[in-house]
């Protein structure tokens, strides 16, 4: 049992995520318990409005958790100060980059902040550790153009290369696949899904590109109104989860291809 | 974040550049006094002209190194705001700073005919100009902390000291409107700016207040590297928001505030340097940032003092409106130049 644990990442005990207001709260979703483990590629799907931004702001401690707990790497998210954190968890958020002005290298560089002195100087293992993540992304032409340079999907992997040099057991993407093309959606993913395995991350994103992330991850969680459903996607296409996802006047799941088609 | 050694050769420009401004500034002036006679002075050797000695070591010196911690502070607190509040027309004052030290500054001058004659001696000493300031600046922004504790965005917080800075200005026109007109005019000339009426004894207590911002904004460095990216991916970094966001506000009213208070309220430097500094070395990096902007603010605010003071002639311009006329058509040129705001 204890070797088990050691591969477990991230683990949710009876979560609850939701808002909480003056008056009352509001709960988003209830009963959350998933265990991420080590190497896996997990997808976070659900229709809009479901939760899942919650649910990740609660993971990555934007916002405090209702109920429940959550460890990451066997420790208790409540009592990791924001640096300790840091260090086991890093992030690709959807909001845009302030500072355009940052060429690619500056900013993947800023990556080892949490390690680096009070100056930010950066030691030659952190190089390394960048270098390493310009590499494995494959951006080493785009090392030296300013961020208001790249384009949508260029700006999307230079985030990963920096999330990467966080050198985090455990990334978090939020919808890393919007504003990009199909065939960049489908890179991104195949990206992650290339660092889990390589790299032996656990990388965990919410996605729309439901029939992508079901050909790509390892294990899916699916945000139901009343339930969440945690899984393998083959065992979840088995029980059906993704007919219920959305209302059924428009769309329906297609049990053989994994995909979703128009009503006639 | 690398230290470019392409860098190295603007830094050593400036460093000199700086050099040549300090001694063009203290050797010009109303009084002509040879260069010779000059260095002659500032090395400690017995001088030819007592008077000469004295208009240097008493008047220019201290004016001249006034300049340099205004420049430089009112620069780097102006760098420190933009890049707290993400927001490229940010300045220094955006805290309501100068609007609070004007508002102390007003009741000192104009409030003395409520606080009746007896007061209105005591209120009208250099001190008490100089402590009004400060209380004033002090005060407001003791107000916009505390606010700025009950709101989360930035943004938000941008725009209540720009409506702090609205209800002092509009305190100070109705203090104006009852006020003399001698009051009035001493207030005018206090909004002017001024460098040069500053005693050794002040430059002390002036430069150990502005080495205490200093020392901040340089502790800062590195968490204002991790704001560029925003606050959330700061927070994800280990970044403590509320630590950094408190030590660049007392940084910056530190710098700004007592700038203000000896000073005067000096207009653009702070929302100026930033931007041009930002033009010459093209970087994002605070690292590089600070120091190119502690350079070029005290080279630009020496050449405007330089200016102001008129060589050669007995009067002297406000210094408030010299920053503008020199500083403002050089950024509009060095923007149209290069077609593109750097932020």
């Amino acid at each position: 049992m204890a070797e088990h644990n050691e591969h477990i990442i991230l683990k949710t005990e009876n979560l609850s995520v939701g808002y909480k207001t003056k008056k009352d709260q509001v709960c988003v979703a209830k009963n959350i318990n998933i265990q991420l483990e080590k190497g896996q590629l997990i997808g976070l799907v659900g229709a809009n409005g479901i939760g899942k931004s919650t649910l990740l702001k609660t993971l990555t401690k934007n916002i405090p958790a209702l109920n429940g707990s959550i460890f990451i790497e066997n420790k208790n998210l409540n009592k990791c100060s924001n640096l300790e954190l840091s260090k086991l968890l890093s992030v690709v958020l959807t909001e845009p980059l302030v500072a355009k002005n940052l060429s690619v290298f500056e900013l993947i560089t800023l990556g080892r902040q949490p390690y680096t002195n009070w100056i930010g100087n950066l030691t030659e293992q952190d190089l390394k550790t960048v270098n390493h993540a310009i590499q494995i992304i494959n951006i080493e032409e785009l090392k030296h153009k300013k961020c208001f340079e790249l384009s949508d999907g260029q700006l999307q992997k230079v985030m990963i290369a920096r999330a990467l040099a966080q050198d985090t057991s455990l990334i978090i993407l939020d919808e890393p696949t919007t504003h990009l093309d199909m065939y960049h959606k489908a890179y991104i993913l195949k990206l992650l899904q290339k660092l889990a395995t390589t790299t032996n991350k656990t990388i965990l994103f919410s996605s729309h590109e439901i029939d992508l992330a079901i050909q790509l991850c390892d294990k899916m969680i699916v945000m139901n109104t009343n339930e969440i459903n945690f899984d393998s996607p083959c065992n979840l296409i088995e029980q059906g989860v993704f007919n219920t996802l959305f209302p059924d006047d428009l769309i329906t799941f297609d049990e053989i291809t994994g995909s979703f088609k128009v009503k006639k | 974040m690398q230290q470019h050694p392409a860098y190295k050769t603007p830094f050593l420009v400036l460093t000199l550049v700086l050099i040549l401004c300090f001694i063009i500034n203290i050797s010009l002036g109303s009084v002509l006094i040879p260069l010779k006679s000059i260095f002659g002075i500032v090395t400690g050797q017995v001088p030819e002209n007592t008077s000469w000695e004295f208009i240097v070591i008493n008047y220019r010196l201290p004016k001249a190194l006034t300049a340099i911690i205004v420049g430089s502070g009112l620069g780097i607190s102006g760098l420190l705001m933009q890049t707290l509040f993400k927001n490229p027309l940010a300045g220094p004052f955006v805290l309501g700073i100068t609007s609070g030290a004007s508002l102390g500054v007003a009741i000192a001058i104009m409030g003395a005919s409520f606080f009746g004659g007896v007061m209105a001696g005591v209120l009208i000493s250099k001190w008490s100009i100089v402590i009004a300031a400060s209380l004033g600046s002090f005060l407001v922004l003791l107000t916009v902390l505390i606010v700025s504790n009950k709101v989360r965005d930035t943004m938000a917080l941008l725009i209540i000291g720009l409506m702090f800075g609205s209800i002092t200005a509009a305190i100070i026109s109705v203090l104006t409107y009852f006020s003399t007109a001698e009051e009035l005019q001493q207030f005018v000339f206090w909004r002017f700016g001024s460098l040069g009426n500053l005693s050794w004894q002040e430059l002390v207590i002036f430069s150990i207040i502005y080495c205490i911002g200093l020392l901040l904004s340089l502790a800062s460095i590195k968490a204002l590297n991790t704001l560029l990216l925003g606050d959330n991916y700061a927070k994800s970094l280990g970044l403590n928001l509320k630590k950094t966001r408190l030590t660049i506000i007392i940084a910056t009213s530190l710098l700004a505030g007592t700038i203000t208070a000896f000073a005067g309220p000096i207009a653009f430097i702070g929302l100026a340097i930033p931007h041009i500094t930002r033009q010459i070395f093209t970087t994002s990096n605070h690292k590089i940032l600070l120091p190119a902007v502690f350079l070029l603010g005290s080279i630009i605010m020496l050449i405007c003092d330089t200016i102001a003071q008129l060589p050669g002639l007995e009067y002297f311009l406000p210094i408030n409106a010299i920053t503008c006329l020199v500083g403002a058509p050089v950024v509009i040129w060095l923007l149209v130049r290069k077609r593109k705001m750097v932020f």
